[in-house]
């Protein structure tokens, strides 16, 4: 059980996902914490010997023990803080919960990024393809304000730093009306909903500066 | 919480570690179930339907619920029938207990396997890579029987089905000595240790059907 007199770290990076996530989970719980943030892609010899396994944002310090990994920092966060639950209690609804995460994580960040840039059979067909896989998220928050039900839980916030800023932002970069009203009624009112939520606007990295990243990400990808 | 488990079945494959650790588990809690092979080649009516996602196996089918990703499974087992706990109570533990299972099945797994038939940079570089990573899991052995200590737990059930049957078979068959005893002392211990538990050698594919399997795999690589 967590402590008045924890003390809690996170090495981040501003555009990354993975570490705006564990920031919007800290924040939702109400937990003071320092942010280091890295300059990627220069990484300091505390990230280095912090997580040297894979050498990657974000890293959760709290106390003494060292965590990596942005979903197991986030089960972490909700079994040591048990405010704002994130997870839900029932086997098989936490088991979805993780299951739509792994999926956005290591289906739809592939798809509508780098196989859009690379667009190897073409730009249509990505897109299509891209689609599908959002059209299987689109179907899991029909009817919901949030994947977590009425209140955010651990898939809006995976989902959500995932695909409305970062992705989203990518997608306008590159001239993409990916998850159009008429098709994604369901993910367009969960991204408003988002909006309103105080914690996630507070970690929505700085618009302007994210697409200019991601132009130089798409144009690197490109030419590589 | 389970009364007794009126249906539970698993699609499987025999040569899957994925599969094979969702069996350790359900045969280390005493729970019964029905056993449905799957050809995953030319993938069945059933699994496509019930895995829509990924058309993987394994897939768990519990009282009309069904969960597929090996590690959600393990994790939904261990919540539903409480007898020998696999993950541990702490969060801290819990937390490390899935980054290793994760570090795996997405590292150890490609780069111990794939990477080495590939040799891109050449076998002896690969087989160096791929020792760097075993070394982070000899080291999370020293001085215990198992990765979850006097009994095995979560990360022996994945570790366990990945690397002494699976990975090793396929070392076998490519005449790797990947692992010597000098080596890696504590990862030799802990498979003569996990060889000793009936449900995982209850779980262990034939030998020589694995090692021709695997065989073809390294074929269909090669020729990719």
């Amino acid at each position: 059980m967590a402590k008045k007199e924890d003390s809690v770290k996170l090495l981040g990076f501003w555009a990354s996902p993975f570490s705006r996530r564990v920031e919007m989970a800290l924040k939702l719980k109400g937990v003071p914490y320092e942010y280091l943030e890295e300059e990627l892609p220069k990484k300091t010899p505390l990230l280095l010997e912090l997580n040297p396994v894979h050498k990657k944002v974000p890293v959760l310090v709290h106390n003494d023990k060292i965590l990596s990994e942005s979903h197991v920092i986030l089960e972490y966060i909700d079994q040591t803080w048990s405010n704002n639950p994130i997870l839900p209690q029932d086997p098989y609804e936490k088991a979805m919960a993780r299951f739509w995460a792994k999926f956005v994580d290591e289906q739809i960040l592939p798809a509508g990024f780098m196989s859009l840039v690379k667009a190897e059979k073409g730009i249509e067909v990505a897109i299509e393809e891209t689609r599908e896989l959002i059209m299987f998220l689109e179907k899991e928050v029909t009817g919901k304000d949030f994947f977590g039900g009425k209140t955010l839980g651990f898939l809006d916030i995976v989902a959500g730093s995932m695909i409305s800023f970062c992705l989203a932002r990518a997608w306008e970069c590159m001239g993409i009306d990916m998850i159009s009203e008429e098709k994604f009624p369901g993910l367009n009112r969960w991204i408003e909903k988002l909006n309103e939520v105080e914690i996630v606007r507070e970690c929505i990295p700085p618009k302007e500066k994210h697409i200019e990243r991601m132009n130089k990400i798409i144009e690197r990808t490109m030419s590589s | 919480m389970a009364n007794k488990e009126k249906d539970v079945k698993l699609l499987g494959f025999w040569a899957s570690p994925f599969s094979r650790r969702v069996e350790m588990a359900l045969k280390l809690k005493g729970v019964s179930y029905e056993y449905l092979e799957q050809d995953i080649v030319d993938k069945s009516a059933l699994l496509l339907e019930l895995n829509p996602v990924f058309k993987k196996v394994p897939v768990l089918v519990h009282n009309g619920k069904i969960l597929a990703e090996s590690h959600l499974i393990l994790e939904y087992i261990d919540q539903t029938w409480k007898s020998n706990p696999i993950l541990p109570q702490d969060p801290y533990e819990k937390a490390m207990a899935r980054f290793w299972a994760k570090f795996v099945d997405e590292q150890v797994g490609p780069v111990c396997f794939k990477s080495v038939v590939k040799a891109e940079k050449g076998i002896e570089i690969a087989i160096e890579e791929a020792q760097e990573l075993i070394t982070f899991l000899e080291k999370e052995l020293t001085g215990k029987d198992f990765f979850g200590g006097k009994t095995i737990g979560f990360l022996d059930l994945v570790a366990g089905s990945m690397i002494p049957f699976c990975l090793a078979r396929s070392w076998e068959g490519m005449e790797i000595d990947m692992i010597p005893e000098e080596k890696f002392p504590e990862l030799n211990r802990w498979i003569r240790n996990l060889n000793d538990i009936e449900v995982v050698s209850e779980c262990i594919p034939h030998r020589e059907k694995q090692i021709e399997h695997m065989m073809k795999v390294v074929e269909r690589i090669k020729l990719a």
